[in-house]
């Protein structure tokens, strides 16, 4: 876990727990944050794997600029999580090449 | 490119000693004053507005020149230190006690040192100089989150410490 | 609805156009992307630099509330989740709603685009694992998000921005083993560097980074001293073991939307690189399309909402909703707090290539016609 709990500066209400499905995975997330938040949170890092090279992908921009984080959600890929919030039960799946509409093999 | 803080990433003694309004040694003694640690002329005048005397003018006309202390005015109330965004003003003492002086510092951590803790000391570069102790620490509304820690540190280091050795602390690894 | 002035990008520029343009009277819609307005700015949790003109003191974050409020009492219309996809021939602008799923068309009399910048990036062998990102992006997860993207960092690049979020990073609780800077300086401000010096941060200058190494994520990362043309030294390689590398190596403005409509633009290194052209008012070679903000070359938040508002200004009194002695007045307070933001060793730069931009423009409406 790397959620900052005490910060100087930034102050920040409670937010509720939802759960996320991740890979078939049960995870904890704040409501409405962003996916990605919610997975480096969870300590994952690798978002997607490339089509040619499988090579491993994860946050690069941080606000939707650069795609690279992007996944499969609820069955949507190329979802870009750095911008998209989380849902109560939402399943995610680590995305492999250019990905599938309704491709999710979670759960 | 610019001075020491530059190339080195912080201002030397001996540049900023070189400073036209670096307090002689008999101010320093009568009680305390703001030490300026800001040498470019950036376009930034809080501090100006901040001191309730008029101690602190400009070089130039206008907000880009670089903050000069009329040391004589100075009342050494802290007022400028959270003022400045830069965190570039000092506050020293030396004449808290006959070994010890004090030095008031702006910091943005968490958790803020308890009074009467005994600390490393580190220069301006961060490294570790001396055991200091803290005497006050001050968090109130108009500090905008900036707040002012005193520590009391022997005489001979009093020009070197800048900081305490910072504590990582608010992130829960579980 | 025909809209007087419609506005793309909601960040300091955008707002500071939005607030001026609708406090003259003008009917202002405002148009984002993201899910809140703000743009960069509520990751910017320091004290701004300035005068009291500029909210010297305050923190960015809540320099954004109060513009989030200004703009709300002035009666801007804002529409998020919206993204702009297209600036049509005939003066259309096509809106990407991003609940609905539709692609909407909007017309105004006038535009003003602040759509900012991008942040650039450095490549080299590893760059693309994931625990490589650039400064914004941990800046934003740790601010905004609260969460941290790593333990122990890297940050590639002296300038502001480097400084700024490796001291912010180590607020939140995070280790930067150093920064490194291609440059034989520090090129950011030397107070932003004193800080980080103080927590022992060191500096490696004369040194860029060679690899970044790890499985499915940084693990650790190698740099390595350069020569005079910047060429690798063998044998100076330095090895770090961190899980997060940050990249800081500057902005580029997002010239897209603006050189679709037409807008002449010159290349200005100084400026972030490809940079709309505008006169004294913001107005590009293309009549009633405005730039404000790093768009019209990359600077700070103060500048940019310094210039929205005067492009929020400007646009409200070609439509009549000023007098021209009224608008002069405005801008001529902001004309005065431009020049101050662009004074010393470090604005020289950018204020002179500011000037260059105004004497490169040929006219306004010399460009396309939309």
């Amino acid at each position: 876990m790397c959620r900052i709990i005490n910060h100087p500066i930034v102050e920040r209400e409670e937010r509720k727990n939802v759960t996320i499905y991740v890979d078939g995975k049960k995870l904890e997330a704040k409501e409405g944050e962003m996916i990605a938040a919610a997975l480096l949170a969870n300590n994952i890092h690798t978002f997607r794997y490339t089509k040619k090279q499988r090579e491993p992908r994860g946050i690069f921009c941080g606000i939707g600029q650069c795609n690279d984080c992007v996944m499969i959600v609820d069955g949507v890929p190329n979802t870009r999580t750095c911008v998209t919030p989380v849902r109560d039960g939402m399943v995610i799946t680590t995305q492999k090449g250019l990905g599938k509409i309704g491709d999710h093999n979670a759960l | 490119m610019f001075h020491d803080v530059g190339s080195k990433g912080y201002i030397s003694l001996e540049e900023l000693k070189a400073k036209e309004d670096y307090p002689t040694v008999e101010r320093l003694e009568k009680g305390p004053i703001a030490i300026i640690e800001c040498l470019q002329d950036i376009p930034c005048n809080p501090c100006q507005d901040a001191c309730p005397v008029g101690a602190i003018k400009f070089s130039q006309q206008d907000i880009t020149g670089i903050p000069l202390l009329d040391q004589e005015a100075c009342l050494g109330c802290k007022k400028c230190i959270s003022s400045c965004p830069g965190q570039a003003i000092f506050v020293v003492d030396y004449s808290f006690s006959e070994e010890l002086g004090t030095l008031t510092f702006p910091y943005e951590y968490l958790p803020l040192p308890q009074e009467g803790a005994e600390l490393p000391g580190v220069s301006r570069e961060g490294k570790e100089v001396c055991p200091v102790t803290v005497v006050k620490v001050e968090q109130r509304p108009n500090l905008n989150k900036t707040a002012l820690v005193t520590i009391a540190v022997p005489k001979e280091y009093l020009e070197i410490v800048r900081f305490i050795k910072y504590r990582r602390d608010g992130v829960s690894n579980e | 609805m025909l809209y007087d002035v419609l506005i793309v990008g909601g960040g300091p520029a955008g707002l500071g156009a939005a607030i001026n343009a609708a406090k003259a009277g003008a009917s202002v819609l405002l148009l984002d992307e993201n899910h809140l307005l703000g743009g960069q700015l509520f990751k910017q949790i320091h004290k701004f630099f300035g005068s009291q003109d500029h909210y010297a003191g305050w923190r960015g974050i809540d320099i954004g509330q109060k513009l989030l409020r200004e703009a709300a009492e002035a009666g801007v219309k804002i529409k998020l989740n919206s993204r702009v996809v297209g600036c049509l021939e005939d003066g259309l602008i096509s809106v990407y709603e991003e609940q609905t799923g539709k692609l909407i068309g909007y017309k105004s009399k006038k535009v003003i685009l602040a759509v900012g910048a991008k942040e650039n990036a450095v490549s080299f062998p590893g760059w693309t694992l994931p625990g490589v990102m650039t400064a914004g992006a941990a800046q934003t997860f740790a601010n905004v998000h609260g969460v941290l993207p790593g333990k122990k960092i890297l940050v590639i690049g002296s300038g502001n921005v480097g400084l700024i979020v490796s001291y912010q990073l180590t607020q939140a609780g995070a280790d930067i083993v150093a920064i490194v800077d291609a440059l034989p300086g520090i090129s950011g401000y030397g107070v932003h560097a004193s800080k980080v010096s103080r927590l022992g941060i060191p500096f490696y200058l004369k040194h860029t980074i060679s690899r970044a190494s790890g499985e499915d994520r940084v693990q650790s990362a190698e740099i390595v001293q350069i020569d005079k043309s910047f060429d690798p030294i063998p044998g100076t390689e330095k090895q770090f073991k961190v899980d997060t590398v940050l990249l800081a190596v500057g902005l580029s403005p997002k010239v897209e939307l603006a050189t679709m409509l037409g807008c002449d633009f010159h290349y200005e290194p100084r400026l972030g690189g490809h940079t709309i052209l505008h006169d004294k008012n913001m107005e590009t070679s293309v009549k009633g399309v405005y730039v404000c903000g790093d768009l019209a070359g990359v600077e700070e938040a103060s500048t940019a909402l310094e210039e929205g508002r005067l492009a929020g200004v400007a646009a409200a009194e070609s439509l009549g909703y000023l007098e021209p002695s009224q608008a002069l007045r405005l801008k001529k307070d902001i004309w005065k707090n431009l020049n101050e933001l662009r004074k010393g060793t470090f604005g020289e730069a950018r204020r002179d290539a500011k000037e260059h931009l105004l004497t490169m423009l040929k006219e306004v409406g010399s460009g396309r016609v939309v």
